[in-house]
């Protein structure tokens, strides 16, 4: 079936979304792991950790991660965006291994390849649903605004 | 420097990250439904510039239900972090959360997850077999 091609920023938004999710997630993972264990009967000392520079770093760079995310959801399906983006499996496992040391078994490994694996050849397919009336451009929620002349 | 999952219970390694794949699922789809409601944010971007496109996201309802819900995924991912490996956390709550959002996306998105988006979750779900393995 023929689909619209995906444009060049909008590949861009994908590898945004797969960079900065891993990349956070792995300073979230450096900043966790050097607190002392937090328990659920202490809420106030996970709200705390926010405020550690490398959960800060992490913070900063989920937003980025979210920002991207939305952009790429209001564009294509939720099940095209997730898949899409798996290629930061990848990154989150060399990340673990090399910059935290954390062991990772060949299993972990051929479970991560075949995720990868999976995942890739669906971003071969159609990135949104088609519905008829799909071609007829939809009446946007935003407010048009009009740019004032100088 | 100690590794968290080490003395862990499988049975509350599996419940950390229940809630996490439960809530992200839960966010992400009343994200997802948000972002249908709101339409092409670039093109939104380049008639009302970047204050526009915000607006456009801050004022639609369910936009704000799914980040409530993706704030609890969070924290439920902070907590999880503090007593898992990364390697096993990130991909497999991930994952997970791709095979949920599978199905949720069909029931209530109505996206068309055709042949190709089901083989991919069948290997995804063999995938985190492997991880958890």
């Amino acid at each position: 079936m023929a689909h619209a091609r995906l444009l060049p920023r909008q590949y861009t938004i994908l590898l945004m979304v797969s960079l900065c999710a891993p990349l956070g997630d792995s300073c979230l993972s450096r900043g966790m792991t050097s607190l002392p264990p937090l328990s659920l009967a202490h809420p106030a000392t996970l709200i705390a950790a926010i405020f550690t520079p490398w959960i800060a770093l992490g913070i900063v760079l989920l937003i980025g991660f979210f920002a991207c995310y939305l952009t790429a959801l209001s564009w294509a399906d939720l099940t095209f965006v997730l898949p899409a983006t798996a290629f930061g499996y990848v990154i989150v496992a060399l990340l673990a291994h090399f910059w935290l040391h954390e062991p990772i078994s060949v299993e972990r490994w051929a479970g991560i390849v075949l995720i990868t694996l999976g995942v890739s050849f669906v971003a071969d397919g159609p990135s949104r649903t088609e519905r008829p009336g799909d071609g007829v451009p939809e009446q946007s929620a935003a407010p048009i605004e009009q740019e004032q002349p100088r | 420097m100690t590794i968290p999952s080490a003395n862990i219970n499988p049975w509350n390694a599996a419940a950390m990250i229940a809630a996490v794949v439960l809530f992200s699922t839960a966010g992400e789809v009343l994200t997802a439904a948000a972002m249908k409601s709101v339409g092409d944010l670039d093109e939104i971007r380049a008639h009302s510039g970047l204050k526009g496109a915000i607006r456009a996201v801050l004022t639609c309802p369910l936009f704000f239900a799914g980040v409530s819900f993706l704030a609890l995924a969070f924290f439920s991912l902070l907590f999880a972090l503090n007593h898992l490996n990364l390697s096993l956390v990130a991909p497999a709550s991930a994952s997970l959360t791709l095979v949920t959002n599978a199905v949720a996306g069909k029931i209530f998105l109505k996206e068309n997850v055709d042949r190709r988006r089901w083989t991919a979750a069948v290997l995804v779900c063999t995938g985190v077999y492997f991880l958890a393995h």
